[in-house]
């Protein structure tokens, strides 16, 4: 009886109850949408206007019209830029010091991984901790030195290796590699150890080990390291800065921001179509892989 | 006699030959054939200059005089270096609080909203981490154009005054921190939300049975599940952070006079550009310190995780 009265007075106040929790999570529901659009505008804004800017012409940037919008578009800037012989050979070292440079990461840092994951040997663990702590050196802190090294290699042996966009592909690895084999390194600690353990009794070498299961087995972490890679080298811009200065050696970023800003004189729709093509191919690229570019960027800190 | 002799060299080249072949073959001799390029790389590009960048620093701007800490004397009585070191703390700490707090915020509307949706909502914030921050920033620029602002033509359109966003040192300052929070908020928002997937539903179930509410949740269940990803992904947006180069360089340069300059464009400015590369590496060597308590930080958390393993 005593239980009953208890049910009945607490009848009441439940269904009330279930329906203010519905409601605040339309609520709450509406109110992450309503935030999100906010959000999404304030991130995607500026890409947004570089594009508009880019298919401005340069009468229609000068005539203050409504700078958020294009009245007439054209692609006359794309145009000029592609014919430009100038343009195209950042575009190429870019893309040529970007190659280089992920095939080069990914043969070192595949192959150190996987020694550093499974066969271990004296001072293996402190390398692989020491890997991860030269991740975290910037670039910021070793340019100078590097700059003066550069100079040092000159005087000895003779080789200029300042100004010419092919060093790039041997300092950029010093940003690349230490990341990669980390994420590596986590991607083949999480392979089950009865897999390589079967391939070697089967007779299989180390190497036949590596590119037999391993690198299979972990491809979407390889997919991961190498867009890191390609990305990081693409947008790099402090080392090409400090070391080309030619306008046939520099590669895209610093093009365009070097060569393309003459003076007073700022060609913007030029400008924006020359970075709006830089950011393609990162842009491209994530748009086919999200989802393994992401899982690049969170096993960093997730695995680490 | 000589026979023997001799026999006994060719069995002792062959027990060599055989003990060398066996070290090749051995496990461990291959590991670390397998590691060399890495380890060479590390120690030639990476240590070997970090550890050069300090002896640059104790040289003449001629580098041929060895000054100890002439440089670093030189640095502490220049107004100009201790503005940059306010500046350097003030960019850094203001630009990971906002990315901080914006990805935090943003990864829980993100998470609010139906999974089918997530995925295109996210595609879309991660964008400007996706561009180079060079070609992102010069989109920037162009909004704070002095007499072309789109900024300030909506404000113009609203009444309100004009804003010189890049030529006065405090709207010059908001302005890169502005860009480095615009342009880093998306690595949070991605790490929080990849952490807020791994919360176990029943501790929030579990929380609103007892009665708590929104707040409560978030303090007392999210929070505390979300503590390392949390500290780590900090650490790690310090670290980048405080060795900003690209916003700030295509920006501002600086700008005016040195209201915007951080360690990384200064030590650029001095090392580079004005050729005294002993004060260049001197200043860079200041962001040192501040690396070197995230890297005890994240190490301990490495090791911890590592003995949990």
């Amino acid at each position: 009886m005593a239980n009953a009265t208890v049910a009945t007075a607490g009848a009441p106040t439940r269904p009330v109850r279930y329906g203010s929790i519905s409601q605040s999570r339309r609520w709450a529901l509406r109110w992450s949408y309503f935030f999100l659009v906010l959000f999404a505008i304030f991130f995607l804004m500026p890409p947004f206007y570089m594009l508009v800017t880019a298919l401005k012409s340069k009468e229609e940037i000068a005539a203050i019209t409504n700078p958020w919008w294009v009245y007439s578009p054209t692609l006359s800037n794309f145009i000029e830029l592609l014919t430009q012989n100038q343009y195209l050979i950042f575009f190429r070292n870019s893309a040529l010091v970007s190659i280089c440079v992920v095939v080069v990461t990914m043969l070192i840092s595949v192959i150190a991984a996987f020694s550093l994951a499974r066969m271990k040997f004296w001072g293996s663990a402190a390398l692989a901790t020491g890997v991860f702590l030269t991740y975290l050196i910037p670039d910021t802190l070793l340019f100078i030195p590097l700059f003066k090294m550069m100079t040092f290699v000159r005087e000895t042996t003779g080789i200029e290796l300042v100004n010419h966009w092919w060093t790039l592909i041997i300092i950029y690895p010093t940003l690349t590699v230490p990341f990669c084999t980390w994420i590596m390194i986590g991607y083949f600690a999480s392979i089950p150890k009865e897999l390589d353990e079967a391939a070697l009794i089967d007779g299989a070498t180390w190497m036949q080990t590596l590119t037999k299961i391993f690198i299979p087995v972990a491809l979407p972490g390889i997919i991961a390291a190498t867009i890191f890679c390609f990305t990081v080298s693409w947008a790099q811009f402090l080392y090409p800065l400090a070391f080309t200065t030619s306008t046939t050696e520099l590669v895209l970023p610093v093009g365009i921001v070097t060569t393309l800003i003459k003076g007073d004189v700022f060609n913007w729709g030029q400008i924006m179509a020359g970075a709006l093509l830089g950011a393609a191919p990162p842009l491209i690229i994530y748009a086919f892989l999200m989802d393994y570019y992401i899982a690049g960027l969170t096993a960093g800190a997730t695995k680490g | 006699m000589a026979d023997i002799a001799a026999s006994n060299s060719t069995v002792a080249t062959r027990a060599g030959r055989n003990s060398l072949h066996k070290l090749v073959q051995r496990k461990s001799t291959v590991a670390f054939l397998m590691a060399l390029p890495l380890i060479l790389l590390i120690t030639i590009l990476v240590a070997y200059p970090a550890g050069y960048a300090v002896w640059l620093s104790m040289l003449n701007k001629s580098m041929v005089r060895f000054v100890g800490f002439g440089n670093f004397e030189f640095l502490f009585k220049r107004e100009t270096f201790w503005e940059i070191v306010a500046q350097s703390c003030l960019f850094a700490l203001t630009a990971v609080l906002f990315k901080a707090m914006i990805g935090f915020v943003v990864a829980h509307f993100v998470n609010n909203i139906p999974t089918k949706g997530q995925r295109k909502w996210r595609g879309m914030l991660l964008v400007p981490w996706v561009i180079p921050a060079a070609m992102s920033t010069l989109s920037w620029l162009w909004l704070f154009d002095p007499s072309y602002s789109a900024f300030n033509w909506i404000f113009a359109h609203i009444g309100l005054p004009k804003i010189s966003w890049l030529g006065e040192a405090g709207w010059a300052r908001f302005s890169v921190i502005l860009v480095n929070v615009w342009a880093g908020a998306p690595f949070f928002l991605i790490m929080y939300l990849a952490a807020l997937k791994s919360v176990p539903e029943q501790l929030y179930e579990a929380a609103s049975i007892d009665g708590a509410t929104w707040w409560q949740r978030i303090w007392y269940v999210t929070l505390p599940m979300m503590r390392n990803i949390i500290a780590i992904t900090i650490l790690f947006s310090t670290i980048v952070t405080f060795a900003n180069f690209d916003i700030v360089r295509v920006l501002t340069a600086g700008g005016p006079l040195t209201a915007t300059h951080v360690f990384a464009t200064w030590a650029f400015k001095v090392g580079i550009e004005s050729g005294d590369i002993p004060l260049g590496a001197t200043v860079s060597l200041f962001m040192v310190p501040i690396l070197a308590v995230a890297a005890t930080f994240i190490l301990r958390d490495i090791s911890k995780r590592g003995s949990e393993v």
